[in-house]
């Protein structure tokens, strides 16, 4: 596996990095104290072009590599987990799904907005009795003619609210089980469809998490995405896609912990020295390095299969997990090594441990990572 | 309109610089980039372009790694490069670079020619002036707002207590200051875009500069010694009951003359 940025993707990064450090890091602990969803970055990224990376510039991206997306989004994520997460989302949740299964007028109408900015994407999909069995959902979406008539409530939808468009998840065979679930892509503003609760969150506090009610909304034909019946499919392909982003988001979050750490550790005397000269610190600041470096060998590997259309749902999964686990023991331990100080609002660093745990939980649990992981490896060696 | 922005490749602003035996900045070790305050006149470069159409080309005298640091003035949005790099130019003063530099503008036909305020390497902000004096053009410094009508030029200087308003005819050499505007960031189409931009190469011989007049050898000025800055002094920590620090850091600064 070759990691080396060619020069226009090193390019983006450097620019990220300054745009990251100048712009967004200093909102990061407002955004997070009034929960506000940063509306003016979400505009900036926008029109640096940030909001469309890997997909082709006829649909309004950059053309560049999955591997670049996701240093982006860890850069991104280093200054503010919520900001990054917007952009996260709209690419890895809306725009990937419609890339590879969306038909051309999809494309043109769906994916070419999103990657110019001039609109927002998002996934619906998890539901109150469906959320690691996917399968089970209720949403359905009966065939009338032309079009479908949606109903059904969903959960826990980040960016919910604030995307113009949502790849909806529904059951158009009630009785197919995981064959029975197509996806569609759905619009804000046609009738029927309304955001109820409004999520107040541990974490991630600039980004929106709403439920979604599709109250008998007419969905065009045209807007089904793939085939009836496709629809388990591409969303598990989708959250391949995804947990390379949290892997990366966690990188992200755990990078700007230990950062914080070391200032801290150099700057802080006890017993008539900095506390970076004792061993013990130097241990923790050794692992926290490491574990952060490995998971960002996991998370650059499972991008470079994705870039070359290789199946990655095992190494997506294992990136995710590792990356998960690793941003809350890092962040934990940066807490830690701030003693009193990193229990106050006044430092980032318990900021960025309330961002890490949901690197846990969402895009599947730490354990559905270890049932996807496991399957594969049982699969190959019977 | 055709615009002139000379830049230059300074080391990384962050990073730790050392000195070689000769006193030149050793470059080896270190990350290079454009010159911070060159990115205000790049930037004025290009609104003064996206007001009046034409095109602007940087301008730069250095290494042969300066062209990957002109890349970001080219994603920026800057429209070619011109690099004259030569291995007789090492070492030159500013008098030189100067006279280099004008070489490659006199015959470039520009209508503006904008420069950072200095150098955050060298620091001396003599070059803008210098090349104002090579070519026989208007010199207008310190400039933190410029408008173009016809062939006229207005601009705002920063004085120290305010700013004078003074016009000249095109073609000028302008040097402005950071408050003239914000540059942008390079845009992710603009860095697609910059890879199909051109970038000139110009050696001492095409731009029929004498290699005795380059370098070292053709330089009026030498740097006879350096001295780094030395470490700063360990500060005063006072222990004393708030009441008396108080007291104690309001004479402090009153002998400093921080106030009254």
């Amino acid at each position: 596996m070759d990691w080396k940025l060619d020069p226009e993707a090193q390019s983006v990064l450097d620019m990220v990095r300054e745009f990251a450090e100048r712009e967004v890091r200093p909102r990061a602990h407002d955004i997070d104290e009034t929960a506000e969803y940063p509306e003016d970055l979400v505009r900036k990224m926008a029109e640096l072009g940030l909001m469309g990376i890997p997909f082709p510039e006829e649909y309004g991206g950059a053309g560049l590599s999955y591997v670049t997306f996701a240093l982006v989004v860890e850069e991104l994520c280093k200054a503010c987990a919520s900001t990054g997460l917007i952009m996260d989302v709209n690419i890895s949740l809306f725009g990937e799904p419609v890339w590879l299964f969306g038909t051309e007028d999809q494309k043109q109408r769906y994916l070419r907005p999103i990657s110019t900015g001039e609109a927002l994407g998002a996934l619906a999909m998890t539901e109150p009795e469906a959320g690691s069995d996917a399968a089970s959902i209720r949403t359905n979406a009966r065939r009338e003619g032309q079009s479908y008539r949606l109903n059904g409530r969903k959960i826990f939808i980040t960016n919910g609210e604030k995307a113009d468009f949502y790849v909806v998840t529904a059951k158009t065979d009630p009785n197919a089980g995981s064959r029975g679930i197509t996806d569609f892509i759905v619009e804000k503003s046609w009738p029927g469809v309304s955001f109820t609760t409004h999520y107040e969150k541990l974490g991630i506090r600039g980004s929106t998490t709403t439920d979604i009610v599709f109250d008998d909304v007419e969905v065009p034909a045209a807007n089904r995405l793939g085939e009836e019946g496709m629809g388990f499919k591409i969303t598990m392909d989708t959250l391949d896609a995804g947990r390379i982003g949290i892997a990366a988001q966690a990188i992200g979050i755990a990078r700007a912990a230990l950062e914080e750490a070391v200032t801290y550790v150099k700057e802080r005397r006890q017993f008539g020295k900095p506390i970076a000269d004792f061993q013990g610190i130097k241990f923790a600041i050794a692992d926290m390095a490491t574990q952060i470096e490995a998971a960002q060998s996991l998370m650059l590997q499972a991008a470079y299969l994705r870039d070359k259309g290789i199946p990655c749902a095992r190494e997506s999964a294992m990136a995710k997990l590792y990356a998960g686990d690793m941003a809350m023991a890092v962040t934990d331990q940066a807490v830690q090594l701030f003693g009193g100080y990193g229990y106050m609002r006044e430092y980032p660093v318990e900021r960025h441990m309330r961002d890490a745990k949901i690197c846990q939980i969402y895009e599947g649990t730490q354990q559905i990572q270890r049932l996807v992981v496991a399957r594969q490896q049982l699969a190959a060696l019977s | 309109m055709k615009i002139a922005v000379c830049v230059k490749q300074v080391p990384d602003t962050t990073a730790r610089k050392e000195l070689t035996d000769d006193f030149r900045l050793n470059r080896a070790s270190l990350d290079s980039v454009l010159n911070p305050f060159d990115e205000y006149a790049l930037e004025e470069g290009i609104r003064q372009k996206e007001a009046h159409e034409g095109e602007v080309a940087m301008v730069t005298m250095g290494p042969a790694s300066a062209e990957e640091t002109m890349r970001k003035g080219l994603a920026m949005g800057a429209d070619r490069g011109v690099l004259i790099t030569d291995s007789a130019l090492a070492g030159s003063d500013i008098w030189v670079t100067a006279t280099a530099l004008a070489a490659a503008l006199r015959s470039g036909g520009y209508d503006l020619i904008l420069c950072g305020q200095e150098s955050a390497d060298a620091r001396t902000g003599l070059l803008p002036g210098a090349l104002a004096e090579h070519l026989g053009l208007p010199f207008l410094s310190y400039v933190q707002k410029l408008d173009i009508e016809g062939s006229q030029l207005r601009v705002r200087r920063q004085l120290s207590g305010g700013y004078e308003v003074i016009s000249a005819n095109l073609p000028a050499v302008v040097m402005v200051v950071k408050a003239i505007n914000e540059p942008r960031y390079p845009s992710l189409k603009g860095i697609m875009a910059s890879k199909r931009k051109q970038v000139t190469k110009l050696d001492a011989g095409g731009l029929g500069l004498e290699p005795a007049s380059l370098g070292i050898a053709g330089s009026r000025t030498e740097v006879v010694a350096a001295t780094p800055r030395p470490a700063k002094e360990p500060g005063r920590m006072l222990t004393e009951p708030p009441s008396e620090a108080a007291k104690l850091i309001a004479d402090f600064l009153a002998e400093n003359k921080v106030i009254a």
